[in-house]
């Protein structure tokens, strides 16, 4: 499980497009934004939590198909499901590989754009906060939804549709924690229901997700 | 042996619906045009809603049958994981655009009823928030349904989407309540006597419900014959290409 | 250790394809299937390495025990030959790879991006990797294309190994694989027959 983990990272990182493209997608959000709706550092500052929490969500869809539609092309998938790791367990480090090369770099990267966007000040914390706690559930879910997909050719469209509904709750919580932050008020319940849904997503979803690959394998 | 599970062969579950399509069709058309020529005409106005409030007689029963056609879609994908009965799984498919249509329904006659009252056609109050999501769910299962060419694997793949789905769909109707506190009135209809609406507006009301129930089976019954008559033409064509 | 197949039907694209294939390998022993193609032979070899649920019949042996190397090596362009390998070897945690390397000749290699191989030389690596999985029953659809007529001795070769070893092997080929002494089934006489067209039932086939 070990190598699993380490040969997905060790592809992300040489292969290029999969590691920086989620952060470089993230910045362009972010840069795009003020464009969109005026400088003013008032109402940027009011949305910016909000943008964050978005923009990190978008970045994170950016890159799911590539969890499992390499692998499906050059058919290390069969070979993976033959294998003696059990497919939850394949799934759940595929998981974790798009976190670390995704999600996690975002959540680093949130107070440098949150810096851009004029966030203030007790924003930081919750802003880092919640994205560290909600990013995993977005690549678990991104995971199930990537397995969904991973037989059907141009499924990027199809996978977007079916995976942004499933992320509805998760950015709900995690944008109220990041907004409450930054109104300085307390963020407690949205914080632990955030969490809730993390792991609840970490402990079932991968059952569902290698179901749906054993079904697409056959 | 009687069984239920007999009508999950194709051939008894047609010779079935073909029988009792007719007369649930009947039933419907009855129930719908005596409910709401009775809602719309021998109700009389709301003190303070005016004629608006006859929009009731659609706006409620579409969004109830939006909820139902899911629960049914549900209770089908689990009956096919569980028992791979195909006439069930296609119920499931035939259900979706139909859930779909009422979900449609509901927002549009919300937003037009809405307008009057609250002065805007949209609001994003949770149960108006909760219907678009929902709305979301059904198209992407649609769509997985489309883009899948195998019929089993399409049936597996959707049967968990909406198992998982329905999860996500219920803990976003509770993360869309803690979001945003709405305008929408209280529940409609409840057992409770003293919650729901007035008994005027309520016997049409129920009326029109049960039209709408019916015509929900009717239209699942016709589908779902579909699906099945498409899945034979094609388990047909395969046969032809293995005589080869 | 031996693999019997009883009474096995296979579908493709929920399509009958080949039934009542019985067969028995024993340790030791290397069955070749033959065919034409669409036949059904690369169904038949995914579905007794457990990749597909079978229509009917059993196969004698767990999932556990099989190796199985189809039409493409889950090779990864940007990893180098020796990691390829690595890779597949610490998720069957059998360890060394360099028995593997020797097998197929790729000790020159070992160094050079997968990417950059030719197409035999990838095949190679890919049937290299049966080696280092340490199963005893290989399952290989179509081993030796792209293979030049040393290679083809090398992966000869291989097998033999493998099968002094009290392993047995199950191949699906239209080429000829050095293997004399293999066991050859034709699998055309197991092609399924169409159902009766009244039999409407659930599966509506």
């Amino acid at each position: 499980m070990i190598a699993l983990l380490t040969r997905d990272l060790r592809l992300a990182v040489r292969a290029g497009g999969g590691f920086g493209l989620g952060l470089a997608f993230f910045l362009i959000v972010v840069v795009l934004v003020p464009f969109g709706v005026g400088p003013q550092s008032a109402l940027l500052a009011k949305i910016a939590s909000g943008i964050l929490w978005l923009g990190s969500l978008l970045a994170c869809l950016l890159s799911l198909d590539r969890i499992f539609a390499l692998d499906w092309e050059d058919g290390s998938l069969d070979l993976l499901a033959t294998a003696p790791v059990p497919l939850e367990a394949a799934v759940s480090i595929k998981a974790l590989a798009h976190w670390l090369t995704t999600g996690l770099p975002l959540v680093v990267a949130a107070p440098v754009f949150g810096m851009l966007l004029n966030l203030p000040g007790p924003g930081y914390g919750p802003v880092v906060l919640s994205l560290l706690l909600g990013t995993p559930a977005l690549s678990v879910i991104g995971t199930f939804g990537a397995a969904l997909t991973v037989g059907i050719k141009r499924g990027g469209l199809l996978l977007s549709l079916l995976v942004l509904p499933l992320y509805v709750p998760t950015l709900i919580f995690g944008a109220e924690v990041a907004r409450r932050g930054a109104d300085q008020m307390d963020y407690s319940t949205p914080m632990l229901l955030l969490a809730g849904i993390s792991c609840g997503a970490i402990a079932l979803l991968p059952f569902a997700s290698a179901a749906v690959l054993r079904v697409n394998l056959r | 042996m009687a069984s239920i599970w007999e009508y999950a062969n194709p051939k008894k579950f047609i010779a079935t619906t073909d029988k009792l399509l007719p007369w649930v069709s009947a039933l419907a058309v009855v129930a719908l045009v005596s409910g709401l020529i009775w809602g719309f005409f021998f109700t009389p106005e709301d003190y303070k809603q005016g004629s608006t409030v006859k929009i009731i007689y659609l706006h409620v029963p579409a969004a109830l049958m939006a909820i139902n056609a899911w629960m049914m879609m549900l209770v089908a994908s689990l009956v096919w994981i569980v028992r791979r009965h195909h006439v069930s799984a296609l119920a499931a498919r035939a259900a979706a655009p139909i859930g779909a249509t009422m979900t449609v329904i509901a927002l549009v006659t919300g937003a037009i009823w809405g307008q009057p009252m609250w002065g805007t056609w949209w609001e994003w109050d949770p149960r108006l928030t909760s219907f678009l999501i929902l709305f979301l769910f059904y198209l992407g299962y649609m769509a997985l349904w489309a883009a899948i060419e195998n019929d089993d694997t399409a049936a597996d793949l959707t049967s968990i989407l909406c198992l998982v789905g329905s999860v996500f769909a219920l803990l976003s109707r509770y993360a869309v309540n803690f979001w945003n506190q709405g305008l929408h009135q209280g529940a409609s209809l409840s057992l409770d006597k003293e919650e729901h609406v007035n008994d005027v507006y309520y016997y049409p009301l129920l009326v029109c419900i049960a039209g709408f129930i019916l015509l929900f089976v009717a239209l699942v019954f016709l589908r779902t014959q579909t699906e099945i008559r498409a899945r034979r033409t094609r388990a047909l064509l395969a046969r032809e290409r293995l005589g080869q | 250790m031996e693999l019997t197949v009883t009474d096995l039907a296979v579908a493709r694209g929920g399509v009958p394809v080949l039934e009542g294939v019985s067969f028995t390998v024993m340790a030791g022993e290397a069955l070749v299937l033959r065919g034409p193609n669409g036949c059904g032979k690369t169904t038949l070899l995914r579905t007794v390495a457990g990749l597909q649920p079978a229509l009917a019949g059993q196969i004698g042996l767990e999932r556990e025990a099989m190796a199985y190397a189809g039409h493409s090596d889950g090779i990864k362009a940007v990893l180098s030959v020796r990691e390829n390998l690595q890779f597949w070897a610490d998720v069957f945690a059998t360890g060394s790879i360099e028995p593997a390397l020797e097998a197929f000749d790729l000790n020159g290699l070992k160094d050079r991006p997968a990417g950059s191989l030719s197409a035999g030389q990838k095949r190679r690596l890919g049937l290299a990797r049966m080696v280092v999985t340490g199963r005893p029953v290989w399952v290989l659809d179509e081993p030796t294309v792209s293979l030049d007529v040393s290679a083809v001795e090398m992966f000869a070769g291989a097998v033999r190994t493998h099968l002094r070893g009290g392993g047995l092997a199950l191949m699906a080929t239209h080429i000829d694989l050095g293997l004399d002494e293999a066991r050859v089934l034709d699998v055309r006489p197991f092609k399924a027959k169409a159902p009766a067209l009244d039999d409407f039932d659930g599966a509506f086939l």
